[in-house]
């Protein structure tokens, strides 16, 4: 019974040592900014000034579209291309297909640190800096969906892909129409850590976006933060901070299982 | 265009025969055209910006002037370049503590989940919020937490009489209070893996320990811990390439300081690369760290599979 008691007392701190923090962060970013150096749990009053300060200083909402855009491009990219390679190299046969899947393993475990300057020179050359293409192109494929898709596809009958080349589906038609809605576990992995990864993703923004319109919301919040915008208001840098947390917290309270799930089966984080 | 047959998908799983010649070459093409998109994009993204650093390090390059071809000058400046070995040193300090210290916590709450507790949903849930929130999130609140004069801890730790600590403003102790709030943010994925890990022991083992007698330290010294050795090896590679990468938070938080006591290896090849317009110089680094990050890799794989062994 005391053991019990204990392990309670421990999870609870646990707990909040975990979930406070953003619980001040929240209460620290409706404080009005002269409480904000006691404040330790909410505020005398709410106050919405440090929001309207953001959004005076910052484009932070055109910033959030920004991102949107860019997440669900590259999402949609990563689903269509990857369950497409995974399926070639699960399900067909032909010379090279060994190949193929060696040199996918062989960028997996390849440090980014080695290509990051030049696929910038490569962005300059295309003249892509600053532009969309940058933030979503180079991000179209992704070794660790393919091998996802490989894997769950291998598990799923083959006499299911053989009847429907039977019934006359072409190649495309068994992987859309026929393979996809037997995969709905794998297309919510892969969806969620495709769009976490490329929302949460901020050094390659910082890297080939200037122009501020077109740059990402961790960008915007960064660049706020890092810049002298902010005059070293902690109130709106904490705004900012929760504005940028919040749709990813609200995607999360919503499909907290499936995020658990995906990201322990891949073993990944952003 | 023909009709797309919608019904396909609800045929009887029948065992046909279906590979004779004529089929065989279709689907030959069909495979090929399948993974071409993936080896252009392959070409482009990857295999030539490899190639292209090795020809960028031996070259001086801002991008706008011509490039100029200068030996081995690259190298021979990153041997003396006294900040890219002190990024490289703050870079394993962070790892010294970041990898033991998330390991030991995500043991201990691996531990207390996997105990016949009410809420464990609910705890789970709390202990991975960190995990899924934008790391300058995270960074820009533990910048408040770590203020020296009026952050939340220095706060408690006035309340308790205890001296105030300088948790990004001394040298000493800015680098060890990144690789805590790394920790805090990336321990909840490991509780889960841990867990995972756990709940996968067999449970007669730990009946047969305790017929025997075992208490609690040996059953978990005896038992837990070899069962669960796949995925500490698993969470050391993975906090280690992590680790690695280190850049968003001595960015936000220090810009490398004070004294370069945070100057991460990534960050510093960012300033040689997008500060400096060193390109030449930048890709020598960026080819050297990657080099030494699979080194490390490498080493910790074969010490934990010997370890494992013996």
């Amino acid at each position: 019974m005391i053991k019990k008691l204990v392990i309670y007392i421990f999870l609870i701190l646990g707990g909040l040592l975990f979930v406070y923090p953003f619980f001040w962060m929240i209460s620290a970013s409706l404080a009005p900014e002269s409480e904000l150096s006691e404040l330790t749990f909410l505020p005398s009053i709410i106050s919405g000034q440090s929001y309207r300060q953001v959004i005076e200083k910052i484009p932070i909402i055109r910033s959030f579209l920004n991102s949107l855009f860019v997440s669900l491009s590259i999402t949609a990219g990563v689903l269509i291309f990857g369950s497409m390679v995974g399926y070639a190299l699960s399900r067909l046969q032909f010379r090279g297909r060994q190949l193929v899947f060696y040199v996918i393993i062989f960028t997996m475990t390849l440090p980014f640190q080695i290509t990051l300057i030049p696929q910038y020179i490569l962005m300059v050359k295309f003249a892509w800096v600053d532009t969309f293409l940058s933030l979503i192109v180079p991000y179209l494929m992704n070794a660790f969906a393919i091998i996802m898709f490989r894997q769950y596809f291998m598990s799923i009958p083959k006499d299911l892909i053989d009847a429907a080349r039977m019934d006359g589906c072409n190649e495309l038609q068994i992987l859309y129409r026929i393979l996809w809605p037997n995969s709905v576990p794998a297309l919510i992995t892969v969806g969620i850590i495709t769009f976490m990864a490329s929302w949460n993703e901020v050094l390659w923004p910082l890297i080939v976006i200037r122009n501020e319109s077109l740059m990402t919301m961790p960008q915007v919040v960064t660049l706020f933060a890092v810049g002298g915008r902010a005059e070293s208001q902690l109130g709106a840098k904490l705004a900012s901070a929760t504005m940028l947390a919040i749709p990813i917290v609200l995607a999360y309270v919503f499909f907290q299982r499936y995020f658990i799930q995906s990201m322990t089966t891949t073993g990944m984080k952003e | 265009m023909p009709p797309l047959r919608l019904n396909c998908y609800w045929i009887n799983f029948r065992t046909f025969q279906t590979d004779n010649a004529m089929n065989l070459k279709l689907k030959n093409a069909t495979g090929y055209l399948m993974v071409t998109p993936y080896l252009i994009h392959f070409s482009i993204f990857i295999a030539f910006p490899i190639l292209f650093s090795l020809f960028l390090m031996f070259h001086r390059w801002n991008i706008i002037s011509p490039m100029e071809f200068i030996g081995l000058k690259n190298f021979y400046r990153l041997i003396h370049d006294n900040y890219f070995w002190r990024s490289i040193v703050n870079t394993l300090v962070f790892l010294m503590i970041h990898v033991p210290l998330q390991i030991i916590t995500a043991l201990f709450f691996a531990e207390l989940l996997n105990q016949k507790i009410r809420l464990r949903g609910f705890f789970r849930a709390a202990f991975f919020l960190p995990v899924v929130v934008s790391g300058v999130v995270v960074t820009m609140l533990w910048e408040q937490l770590y203020g020296f004069e009026t952050g939340l801890l220095n706060r408690m730790l006035t309340t308790l009489g205890v001296d105030k600590i300088g948790w990004l403003i001394s040298p000493r102790m800015a680098m060890p209070s990144i690789a805590f709030m790394a920790t805090w943010k990336n321990v909840g994925l490991y509780i889960i893996l841990f867990l995972v890990g756990l709940q996968s022991v067999p449970a007669h083992y730990y009946e047969a320990a305790e017929i025997e007698g075992a208490n609690h330290w040996q059953k978990f010294r005896h038992i837990t811990l070899p069962s669960i050795n796949p995925t500490i090896f698993m969470v050391v590679i993975l906090s280690t390439v992590g680790g690695f990468s280190l850049f968003i938070e001595p960015y936000i938080m220090t810009g490398g300081g004070p004294l370069n006591s945070t100057l991460s290896a990534v960050l510093y090849i960012y300033k040689q690369g997008f500060f400096y317009y060193h390109m030449g110089y930048a890709a020598t680094l960026g080819f050297f760290f990657a080099v030494l990050i699979l080194l490390v890799v490498f080493l910790q794989k074969r010490f934990i599979e010997r370890d494992t062994e013996g």
